[in-house]
């Protein structure tokens, strides 16, 4: 158990492998045929979906993953040029349209990239060289190329791509072209400014929300603040009524209305004075109790149980002693810094959808479903993302633009207010788990069974992939799938779906969902065994080499031996998630029960051959502040099924005299395959706070937020 | 009709004087570089520069602005040495992630070091909590301040 292959997640994630992993080789294969190189014929040399050399040595790289902060373009974009032989500084780069994009979520691009974009560089590469050799009459093998330049290396006569791209092009690429050694890496392995760093800094980045295309107007948009409800009122004049307003849309299911303007500001206040009133339903009898009562009910009773490993009960029962505790998780709302938003121009013969996507397949299928026009003639034109964290994997806001854009003759860009932005996102679910393991007489594990209780995300958004018993592959991770080895092993799934909310994936799913759980229950057994919470980790991963190095590393790293500094505490994480190793230590101090700083977090990562090992310290910064604004805040409550928060006011996130006084990463090197590395400082961040944080108030911490007065409550372990 | 200098230039707006300032720049005159994010001046995404303060956008009606100049994103002087340290600083330590807040946090630093020239970690934090970074920027953004600082000193 202590690798599960990688396919899991793929599956759980991405369609059982079959839309992610049918990469473009060869260059036959339905994506190389549609989407760019369609639309850009004329260009003389597409060899495939990725690249498009012009004459004028104009080098064009279409990215199949998008940008929202995590740096692909930047890394993706090393990948091709480290074998196409061109300079960062030479290329410009596209979002690639339905039919080359990838979905661009679960930590999954590189994994994925990794080997298909040096393919199609080395391919276009191989061509421009044997075309040049062509010319000269000598053997490929007597030329280099680097820099977009053949040169003959005896003669020194050069060519550019640019004046090699009409014959290149007629030549047949090869199957298996011939990958660069480690050894020769000039771009891999060393870190690169990202591609869009100056255009972010000096405010010319484009991002779905700046999207300005003439004659568009300009709505905000007001759903039922229950799930399900639809328009029963609404007061057209008064909206009309007000300056710069132009319509008020509603849209075709009824659930949403729009007020368009000549500028958002009319648009807002004409929604304001629209007042619509809405049909409600039994979820307007939710509330955030009714939720985690039926999730706590699910601690009993049956449940799917995917992959035991022995018999779990029989250990247990015959154990020293037995260990249980439960642990509860809120839901979260996601709260980009870009408000949703999406702009669309439905016209008779075809249809024009700006937006910042991470599903542009879905966008383009929801813009078809609903104007009725067949899929190519929709345009999807990708556009960076302020923000995505799994809200941009749902693609409801572009259905919702393009039902109210039909009914317009002008292109129009909706923006949700914040309100609406925090009121009427999909959440990550609430979940409540009980583990439970045995333990021999010197505390160690002899079993464990764990219980999560929740809702299957899969399930909606991406039915097939619920398997045939009810699971949600997603939910094996820190579970099933853990650096640990145990003897025997249960995991067990007890399905409740939300009631009134619809759930959806959030930065590190199943790994940030979790490791808070497992991370808290094994520092929780080392400390009653009375072992260092790093060693008792270190026992129970000795069978992984991997793990035991990111844990060793960073026990040095960080300190971990040394006294903690007065009034000061610890606490450790260990993970193996998303392809990658990372173990953390926060240091923290409480002032008061209800006050941490967190001075300084220490982790060390091995997510295996680093294409851009500057971004990926960024990744995990980043994600360990994600993480930690969500261990601290970020929880979303409902009462008579509205959403009670609604702005930055009423729900916090981590600001920067909150964040950690110093955040120090040490990546292992490696040559395994790549891992992700998005979301892996996300999953870190809770399990390591809240341990600290126990060390630090002699009591445990199970339940999210970290500070809710639950976790003053009297120990629930027994 | 509402008059309003930006970034040098006067412009007459036919909206109403309550329109916040923000509407104006991203709507009307197409300065998009400058972020809406809440609305209610709690996130910094808008930041803009009023007689050379850092000030939210999003909640500044027009009509109050009066003589008063506006800088924003596009407008800030390159050749000015505090702007071109904080440029340079910003994408020498690659700060961005998705980049959404990051035209505010320029903003807001170019404020801060204009009237503090060489910060503590405590007053830049003190200067650019109102700047929310959901991607969790701010190691970067501390450490940039200061690089800043260190070129201008």
């Amino acid at each position: 158990m202590t690798r599960m292959p990688l396919t899991t997640r793929r599956a759980a994630l991405f369609g059982g492998g079959g839309l992610l992993l049918a990469t473009l080789w060869p260059s036959a294969s339905p994506r190389a045929s549609t989407g760019m190189l369609v639309e850009n014929a004329t260009a003389p040399f597409a060899p495939n979906a990725y690249i498009r050399i012009m004459p004028d040595n104009s080098i064009t790289l279409i990215l199949p993953n998008i940008e929202m902060g995590q740096g692909i373009y930047t890394s993706s974009v090393m990948l091709i040029a480290e074998e196409l032989c061109v300079d960062l500084a030479q290329i410009e780069i596209e979002a690639a349209p339905p039919g080359s994009a990838e979905i661009t979520g679960g930590s999954m691009s590189i994994m994925t990239e990794w080997k298909p974009l040096r393919e199609a560089g080395a391919a276009a590469r191989t061509v421009l060289i044997q075309t040049a050799a062509t010319r000269w009459g000598v053997p490929p093998a007597s030329c280099t190329a680097a820099s977009g330049v053949v040169t003959h290396t005896t003669s020194g006569r050069t060519f550019t791509f640019g004046e090699l791209a009409t014959d290149a092009a007629k030549l047949p690429l090869p199957k298996e072209p011939t990958l660069k050694a480690a050894s020769d890496y000039s771009l891999i392995g060393k870190s690169q400014h990202r591609v869009d760093s100056a255009i972010k800094v000096n405010g010319t980045a484009v991002f779905g929300i700046d999207i300005n295309i003439p004659d568009q107007k300009i709505g905000t948009v007001s759903a039922s603040p229950v799930i399900g409800g639809t328009l029963r009122s609404l007061d057209r004049d008064a909206a009309m009524a007000v300056r710069g307003v132009v319509a008020v849309l509603v849209n075709e299911p009824r659930d949403a209305v729009c007020v368009v303007g000549d500028h958002y500001w009319a648009a807002h206040k004409g929604l304001q004075a629209l007042r619509p009133v809405w049909n409600e339903n039994d979820n307007a009898h939710v509330s955030t109790q009714t939720i985690y009562d039926q999730l706590h009910d699910g601690l009993k009773g049956p449940a799917i149980i995917p992959s035991p490993k022995g018999d779990a009960d029989a250990v247990i029962a015959k154990s020293h002693a037995t260990y249980s505790a439960v642990y509860q998780q809120p839901m979260l709302a996601h709260a980009t810094m870009e408000p949703i938003n999406c702009t669309a121009h439905v016209r008779p013969d075809g249809c024009d959808v700006w937006v910042g996507t991470q599903v542009a397949d879905r966008a383009q299928e929801t813009a078809a479903d609903v104007t009725g026009l067949p899929k190519e003639k929709i345009a999807v034109h990708s556009q960076y993302i302020g923000g995505g964290f799994g809200r941009r994997l749902e693609h409801e806001y572009i259905t919702q633009c393009v039902q109210f854009a039909k009914q317009t003759n002008y292109p129009l860009k909706i923006v949700w207010s914040r309100e609406e932005d925090i009121t009427r996102d999909r959440y990550r679910p609430a979940y409540v788990d009980e583990v439970t393991a045995g333990l021999d007489e010197k505390g160690h594990v002899t079993a464990m069974k764990h219980r999560i209780v929740g809702p299957a995300v899969v399930a909606r958004w991406d039915p097939p992939e619920l398997t045939k018993d009810g699971y949600d592959e997603d939910l094996s991770v820190a579970t099933l799938i853990t650096p640990y080895t145990y003897d025997a092993y249960r995991l067990e799934f007890a399905r409740r779906e939300a009631p009134g909310v619809i759930t959806a994936w959030w930065r590190g799913v199943g790994g940030t969902r979790g490791l808070f759980v497992v991370e808290n229950f094994i520092d929780e057994l080392a400390l009653k065994a009375g072992v260092d919470p790093v060693a008792y980790r270190r026992e129970l991963a000795k069978e992984n080499a991997r793990a035991v190095a990111v844990l060793d590393r960073v026990a040095k790293d960080s300190g971990w031996n040394d006294p903690v500094p007065k009034g000061r505490a610890r606490g450790v994480a260990l993970q193996f998630a998303f392809g990658s190793y990372m173990a953390t230590v926060a240091e923290i101090e409480m002032p008061t029960p209800d006050t941490v700083i967190i001075h300084r977090v220490t982790a060390a990562v091995d997510c295996g051959q680093v294409v851009n090992p500057d971004q990926v310290i960024s990744q995990i910064e980043g994600g360990l502040i994600f993480g930690f604004s969500a261990a601290l805040y970020n929880e979303i409550t409902l009462e008579h099924g509205r959403v009670q928060e609604n702005n930055f006011n009423t729900w916090r996130v981590m600001r920067m005299n909150e964040a950690p006084r110093r955040i120090d990463v040490h990546l292992i090197a490696s040559t395994e395959d790549p891992g992700g590395i998005g979301e892996v400082g996300t999953a870190a961040a809770a399990p390591a706070l809240a341990n600290a944080m126990a060390s630090a108030q002699g009591h445990r911490y199970r339940t999210l937020p970290l500070l809710s007065s639950r976790n003053q409550e009297k120990e629930t372990a027994r | 009709m509402q008059t309003v200098r930006v970034n040098g230039q006067t412009h007459s707006i036919d909206v109403d004087p309550d329109t916040p300032l923000l509407w104006v720049l991203r709507d009307i005159l197409g300065l998009n570089g400058t972020k809406f994010g809440c609305g209610i001046a709690q996130c910094g995404v808008c930041t803009i520069h009023l007689d050379g303060h850092p000030v939210r956008a999003c909640n500044l009606p027009v009509g109050m602005i009066g003589e008063r100049s506006v800088t924003t994103i596009e407008g800030l002087d390159s050749a000015d040495p505090i702007v071109h340290a904080v440029k340079k600083a910003w994408t020498d330590l690659d700060v961005v992630q998705c980049g959404y807040c990051q035209p505010g946090q320029v903003m807001a630093a170019v404020g801060l070091l204009k009237t503090v020239p060489d910060p503590t970690d405590e007053q830049i934090d003190s200067a650019m909590s109102g700047n929310m970074c959901r991607c969790g920027t701010y190691m970067r953004i501390r450490k940039a301040i200061h690089l800043a600082a260190g070129e201008t000193a």
